[in-house]
C-alpha cells in the first residue's frame, strides 16, 4: 500500500468520525469514551504483530503490548456495557 | 493477505456501526456489542494470517490483560469512572508506543516515512501513557488535585518540546547510530507527559481526560502508519475525532479556550481575583418549608453537581422525584456539561440511581424549561448555576454557559456551607429574593425532605 492511500483513508476516517461523533448525545458521552477507549485498544492488532518480528527484546516489548492492549479491549467494552445496561425508560 | 485487510475494513466498519448506535440509549448497548465483534474479527484475523506468530506469549498476554481488564469493568465504581478512563487511556498510549519501539528495533521496511512515524507513535504513545496516569493520580487523590506550578514552567516545557524535536529528527536521520536518540526521545516524552498535567487543576480534568482519550487515538493511527495498517489506522482516527469533540464540549462548557486549559493553572491564580470581598445576605429554609414549597409546585427541575455525587445522594434524590411525581408533578434534571468529573459523567450517576434517561435534559434543552419552572433545587452545584457568568464581565467565569435556574418562580439551594465553588467566587443566586438556602449534607437533607413530604 502506498503513502497517499494509507493518508486518505486516515483523511477519510477522521471525517466519517466528526460526522457520526457529534450525533452522539451528552448524556451518552461517558460510554461513547469508555467505548472509543476499547476501540483504540485496536492496537492490539500491532501488539500481536509485534510478537513475531524476532529478537528478545521484541518479544518482551509485544508481550507487555498485548498486555496493555487487552486491558482497554476487554475492560473497555465490559465496562461501556455495565454502563449502557443502566440507562433506562420510564 | 488480501483476506486480512478485507477482514480489517469489516471490522472498522463495525466499530463505525456501533459508534452510530449510541446516538441513542436505546440502541446504544447494541452498538457497544456489535464493537466488540468487530474487535474479534480484527483479531482473529490477525492470529490466523500472520506465520511465525509467538502464540505462547500472545495467550499469556492476553490472559493477564483480560484479568486485569475484566477486574476493574467490574469493581470500578461509577464515581471512579474518569479515573478509569484515565488509566485505559493511558494503557492504549503505552500499547502503541511499545508496539512502535519493538517495529524500532527490528524494522520490516526501513525507509525515512517508516522511522519518521516511528518516532511520532512512540512520542504520542508515550506522552498519552506518563500524562494519563498523572491525571489517574490526581483524580485517586494520590497526587495533589490542586494545579503544581513552580517558576519557569513554560520555560521548562518549551525546552523539553524543542529537545523532542531535536531528538526526533536525529533519531529518523542517524540510522544505525540512532538508539541514544531515540533513548532520549522515550525519556524525555515521557517527561513532557508529567509536565504537561500537573499544572492542570482538579476542576479542569474533563478537559485533560478528553484530550488523552483523542491522543491514544492519534497514538493508535500513528502506529498504523508504521505497520501500514488500515485497521489502525482508521480505528485511530475515529477515537482521535471522537475525544477532540469532547475536549471541545467541555471547553466551551467552561468557555476556555485549550490553551488556557492547558497552561493556564487556573484554581491557583484566581483565588485572588472576584468577588469574593461581597458579602451576600441570604434566607434561609428547613426541609419542612421546602416540603411545603414543592407540594404547591407543579414543575420542578433538578439540577445536580458533583457535589451530589461526593455526598452518594444519587438515590436519595431519585427518591424524592419519584414521590414528587407520583403526587402528579413534572420532574426534570439539569445537566450541565461539566456538572461531573467527565463528559456525561452525571448522566451515567444518575441512570446508576435509576433515573430514566429521558428525564436528564441538557443544557440547550432544559434552559427554556426554566421559563414556567415552579421550583428548582440545585444540589451541590455551584458555578454552573452562577447568573454573573451572563453579565459581570470582571467575574472569572463570566461567559461560561449556565443553567437559568434563576428565572424559576423559587430557587431552593442544597449546600454543606456558604464556600464558593472551585473558581474560588461567591455565587450571587444565593442572595436573590426567590431564592431559599437549605443547608447540609445532600443527603441527609434529602432523607429528611422525603420524610418531610410524606408527612403533609
Amino acid at each position: 500500500m502506498d503513502m497517499i492511500n494509507i493518508f486518505t483513508v486516515f483523511i477519510l476516517a477522521i471525517f466519517v468520525g466528526f460526522e457520526i461523533i457529534t450525533k452522539v448525545p451528552p448524556t451518552l458521552h461517558t460510554p461513547l469514551m469508555s467505548g472509543s477507549n476499547a476501540i483504540s485498544g485496536i492496537a492490539i492488532v500491532g501488539a500481536i504483530i509485534a510478537t513475531k518480528v524476532g529478537g528478545e527484546l521484541g518479544t518482551w516489548l509485544g508481550l507487555i503490548a498485548v498486555i496493555f492492549a487487552t486491558v482497554n479491549v476487554v475492560g473497555g467494552f465490559m465496562v461501556t456495557d455495565r454502563m449502557l445496561k443502566m440507562f433506562k425508560r420510564k | 493477505m488480501e483476506y486480512t485487510n478485507i477482514a480489517y475494513v469489516l471490522a472498522a466498519i463495525l466499530f463505525i456501526l456501533g459508534i452510530k448506535r449510541l446516538s441513542s440509549p436505546k440502541t446504544a448497548r447494541s452498538g457497544n456489542t456489535i464493537a466488540s465483534v468487530g474487535m474479534l474479527i480484527a483479531i482473529v484475523a490477525t492470529l490466523v494470517s500472520y506465520d511465525l506468530l509467538d502464540f505462547q506469549t500472545i495467550a499469556i498476554g492476553m490472559i493477564i490483560g483480560a484479568i486485569i481488564g475484566a477486574f476493574f469493568a467490574i469493581k470500578v465504581e461509577m464515581t471512579q469512572m474518569p479515573q478509569m478512563v484515565a488509566i485505559f487511556n493511558g494503557f492504549g498510549g503505552g500499547a502503541s508506543a511499545l508496539v512502535a519501539a519493538a517495529e524500532y528495533f527490528n524494522p520490516a521496511n526501513p525507509s525515512t516515512f517508516n522511522s519518521s512515524t516511528i518516532a511520532i507513535s512512540v512520542f504520542v504513545g508515550t506522552l498519552t501513557f506518563t500524562g494519563s496516569f498523572i491525571a489517574f493520580g490526581k483524580l485517586q487523590g494520590f497526587i495533589s488535585g490542586q494545579p503544581i506550578v513552580f517558576p519557569g514552567q513554560k520555560i521548562l516545557n518549551g525546552l523539553i518540546a524543542m529537545s523532542i524535536i531535536f531528538l526526533g529528527v536525529y533519531t529518523v536521520s542517524m540510522g544505525a547510530e540512532a538508539d541514544p536518540y531515540f533513548y532520549g526521545l522515550v525519556a524525555l516524552a515521557a517527561l513532557i507527559g508529567i509536565t504537561l498535567t500537573i499544572p492542570i487543576g482538579g476542576a479542569d480534568m474533563p478537559v485533560v481526560i478528553s484530550l488523552l482519550n483523542s491522543y491514544s487515538g492519534v497514538a493508535a493511527a500513528a502506529t498504523g502508519f508504521v505497520l501500514m495498517n488500515n485497521g489502525l489506522i482508521i480505528s485511530g482516527a475515529l477515537v482521535g475525532a471522537s475525544g477532540l469533540i469532547l475536549t471541545n464540549i467541555m471547553c466551551k462548557g467552561m468557555n476556555r479556550s485549550l490553551a488556557n486549559v492547558i497552561f493556564g493553572a487556573v484554581g491557583l491564580t484566581q483565588e485572588t481575583s472576584g468577588e469574593s470581598g461581597k458579602q451576600i445576605q441570604v434566607k434561609s429554609a428547613s426541609t419542612e418549608e421546602a416540603a411545603m414549597i414543592l407540594e404547591a409546585a407543579e414543575k420542578i427541575i433538578v439540577v445536580p453537581g458533583y457535589g451530589l455525587a461526593v455526598a452518594q445522594a444519587q438515590h436519595a434524590i431519585r427518591e424524592v422525584a419519584d414521590f414528587l411525581e407520583n403526587m402528579g408533578k413534572k420532574v426534570l434534571y439539569a445537566i450541565h456539561p461539566v456538572a461531573g468529573r467527565m463528559p456525561g459523567h452525571m448522566n451515567v450517576l444518575l441512570a446508576e440511581a435509576n433515573v430514566p434517561y429521558e428525564q436528564l435534559l441538557d443544557l440547550d434543552q432544559v434552559n427554556p424549561e426554566f421559563e414556567d419552572c415552579d421550583v428548582a433545587i440545585v444540589l451541590g452545584a455551584n458555578d454552573v448555576v452562577n447568573p454573573a457568568a451572563r453579565h459581570d464581565t470582571g467575574s472569572p467565569i463570566y461567559g461560561m454557559p449556565i443553567l437559568d435556574v434563576d428565572k424559576s418562580k423559587t430557587v431552593l439551594v442544597n449546600k454543606r456551607t456558604m464556600n464558593p465553588g472551585f473558581a474560588g467566587i461567591q455565587n450571587e443566586l444565593f442572595g436573590f429574593d426567590n431564592t431559599l438556602m437549605v443547608f447540609g449534607d445532600a443527603k441527609a437533607m434529602l432523607t429528611d425532605l422525603h420524610k418531610d413530604l410524606k408527612e403533609l
